[in-house]
């Protein structure tokens, strides 16, 4: 009962999610579009670097692939095509960078992933620059920004449901022995290389995938726009705020930090670093180990009191 | 029961009353704001932070903080009639992120509801803005994109300026000017050229290669480097190997005045020198100075124009600095016109973008108008000469100074 009672409160938030675009004005929908990218990242990263530990920095890398699909291929290709080669792109780049470096660990990995999003802007720039002889691309497709939105809703909850049904099966709980142990996760038959990979993997799809649907709104791109790095930070952020090994916690990460961000700008912009570092000190101290699992503290200390009051 | 007949008449009378009393509140809102409109609300997104900042911070920010200041003080902005409205000005920080630029355009349309928006600095954000612009319905008149695809801009987006010009502009009034120097017999027409592997140079070197080529130059040596090089020695050697006596560099600032230092530490003496990006700073003059002679770059300036050495005092009273010598001036300009078509058209912006694309200005630049919704009459080539960086090419346009060529050999200090 009280599953299906969750059951029909999440597709009703999903339908009200949806019907939402008819309700908002530009600037209403470009934040939510801002939004759905956000927790479709931040799940996406966390599908990865929730249950391994492994700390990327490499999200920018996956998205400005898939934009740069986008801005190579939108005038040869129809856009259903497009987004299927990106995820093929996405995905090949995946594998060759997971066989790579999946046997890196700790400081070693951050390193790699965040060198990475330059790599691959300077293969890019490289390529323009000797091949094609121009540095900006084009987007012209005419799609709406609710489209954007619906295609971004629609993927944020492929991953929400992936990251749910990876959770439940032999591949999570091989994932969470891996995050503990991986000495024991090897020992006790677990192949450790080929299920990181397959996460990995996975989890670079999905970002490449918010690329691609998120280019068209730039209308032109470059390298320096796409391979922009805070993109990855920001995704780490929210991801570690909400907490990374929970399957709302990116969410909850996500949500109240893109509108603090949004709302910083729009009132502080010439203070918006200043106040944005502070908040972040802020939050280290007051919530270090993410919003989910402080609420789940203080409502399990309440509840804590309670049954001790009653029984004293 | 009650009667069902009571209800629906009832129903109806409440829809009657409510609809009236919408439509008395938004006549009444209406009224209000045609009688209360006490201001101009006029916003803008710029990159204040982030890579951007640097080009931003010198050909946009301080131009658009000049051009507010002096509405203010003169009372506001001007309407058909005569009627002066005190300027409301929102600014943005995009920080450099394109994502950023189009939200908080988006902010400034329909949140603040500003009256008019000054476009972005950077081809990349006027570009990803555009869009908005036309789906708003603001006119946009983008300075800071030097783009060659302007006309097709235009066609898309109708209520768009582009007034910068495109690379191709630039490298064909260059090769024009050395066309002549090559048949004069000053230089003997073979080029070495290096470009930053970045957006500017990338655009500007692959429009030089067909321009040199049909003025009969031949580059003898082309490479690019990545942005941020520090070290020029290696490529001024290689350059002066090949036999060529003009060296072009379509450079960044940091490398404009590093190539400069390196060329004379390295005693190469090209007879044509032509930098990117920051030679047009009045820094560049003052930090080089004599050596500065000759040096040739994008931009410039007619020094017998008054209007514009005037604006130049101002800019240097009003911000603490001097403008640079290349965009700045322009971004000035693109203002005056917003400033003037409002004069007449009043705060309609669709009666204000035609303004702009049809009407007549007088403005820094002296007499300007657009052609196709674009900028033609550029200074697209500079040079400086005694102190002053003025403007050489297109040859063929009153006010252009005669290029002084062989460059002057470098002074040891």
């Amino acid at each position: 009962m009280k599953r299906v009672a969750a059951a029909a409160g999440l597709i009703a938030l999903v339908a009200a999610l949806a019907a939402a675009p008819a309700f908002l004005d530009a600037y209403g929908l470009g934040l939510m579009m801002g939004l759905a990218g956000y927790v479709t990242l931040a799940t996406a990263w966390a599908l990865f670097s929730g249950p391994t530990g492994y700390i990327s920095l490499a999200t920018v890398a996956f998205v400005g692939v898939g934009a740069y699909c986008v801005a190579a291929l939108n005038e040869v290709l129809p856009y259903p095509l497009v987004l299927l080669i990106a995820a093929g792109i996405g995905l090949a780049v995946a594998l060759v960078v997971g066989l790579s470096t999946l046997r890196l660990s700790g400081v070693y990995f951050v390193i790699f992933t965040f060198g990475l999003a330059e790599l691959v802007r300077q293969l890019v720039t490289f390529y323009e620059i000797n091949v094609t002889g121009t540095l900006g691309r084009y987007i012209f497709l005419d799609i709406t920004p609710q489209q954007i939105y619906w295609q971004l809703l629609a993927l944020g909850i492929v991953t929400m449901l992936l990251r749910w049904w990876i959770g439940r099966s032999r591949i999570g709980l091989a994932l969470k022995v891996i995050g503990d142990d991986e000495v024991v996760a090897s020992h006790v038959g677990i192949d450790i290389a080929r299920t990181k990979l397959a996460l990995f993997a996975i989890s670079a799809v999905i970002m490449t995938l918010v690329g691609v649907i998120q280019a068209p709104r730039w209308t032109y791109v470059e390298p320096a726009i796409v391979f922009n790095p805070t993109v990855s930070f920001l995704t780490l952020i929210m991801a570690l705020l909400g907490g990374a090994t929970r399957l709302w916690g990116p969410l909850l990460g996500a949500v109240p930090l893109f509108l603090l961000f949004e709302w910083l700008s729009a009132n502080f912009p010439n203070h918006y670093s200043i106040l944005l570092g502070l908040l972040f000190i802020l939050i280290v101290f007051a919530l270090p180990k993410g919003v989910l699992s402080f609420i789940e503290q203080t409502w399990g200390k309440a509840r804590d009191t309670d049954g001790s009051g009653a029984r004293s | 029961m009650t009667n069902p007949r009571t209800n629906p008449s009832r129903r109806h009378a409440l829809k009657t009353l409510s609809l009236s009393a919408i439509l008395l509140c938004s006549t009444a809102g209406f009224s209000a704001i045609a009688q209360e409109r006490t201001s101009v609300k006029i916003g803008y997104v710029v990159s204040k932070t982030g890579p951007n900042a640097g080009g931003a911070g010198i050909t946009t920010i301080p131009n658009y903080v000049l051009w507010a200041k002096e509405v203010k003080d003169a009372g506001g902005l001007e309407l058909p009639g005569g009627k002066r409205l005190p300027i409301e000005v929102i600014e943005y920080d995009d920080r450099s992120s394109a994502e950023e630029v189009v939200r908080a355009t988006e902010r400034l349309a329909t949140q603040d509801k500003v009256d008019f928006i000054l476009a972005p600095w950077g081809t990349g954000f006027n570009l990803a803005v555009a869009p908005l612009f036309d789906r708003f319905g603001y006119p946009q008149l983008a300075v800071s994109a030097v783009t060659d695809k302007a006309p097709q801009f235009v066609r898309r987006w109708k209520k768009s300026f582009w007034m910068l010009g495109g690379g191709h502009d630039y490298t064909e009034a260059l090769a024009h000017v050395l066309k002549q120097a090559k048949a004069a017999g000053t230089i003997n027409g073979k080029v070495a050229m290096i470009s930053v592997a970045d957006g500017f140079g990338i655009d500007l070197v692959t429009a030089a290669r067909p321009s040199f080529k049909n003025a009969g130059l031949e580059a003898v040596y082309d490479v690019t480097y990545p942005a941020g090089t520090t070290d020029f020695t290696p490529m001024i050697n290689e350059a002066a190997k090949g036999g060529a006596d003009t060296f072009v560099a379509f450079s960044y600032p940091p490398e404009t005045f590093a190539i400069t230092q390196q060329a004379q530490v390295a005693k190469f003496n090209p007879k044509v020198m032509y930098l990117g990006v920051g030679t047009g700073f009045p820094a560049y003059g003052k930090n080089n100075g004599p050596n500065a002679e000759g040096i040739m770059s994008l931009g410039g300036i007619d020094p017998k124009n008054e209007a514009n050495a005037a604006y130049r005092k101002r800019h240097e009273e009003v911000t603490g600095k001097a403008p640079d010598l290349w965009g700045s001036v322009i971004t000035y300009a693109s203002l005056q016109m917003l400033q003037e078509a409002i004069k007449r058209k009043g705060l309609d912006r669709d009666a204000v973008s035609k303004e702009l694309s049809t009407g007549s200005f007088k403005t820094v630049l002296g007499d300007t108008r657009m052609e196709d919704n674009q900028l033609r009459t550029l200074w697209f080539g500079g040079q400086w000469q005694n102190g002053q960086f003025v403007a050489i090419a297109p040859v063929d346009r009153p006010g252009a100074t005669k290029p002084v060529l062989p460059k002057p050999a470098w002074q040891a200090k």
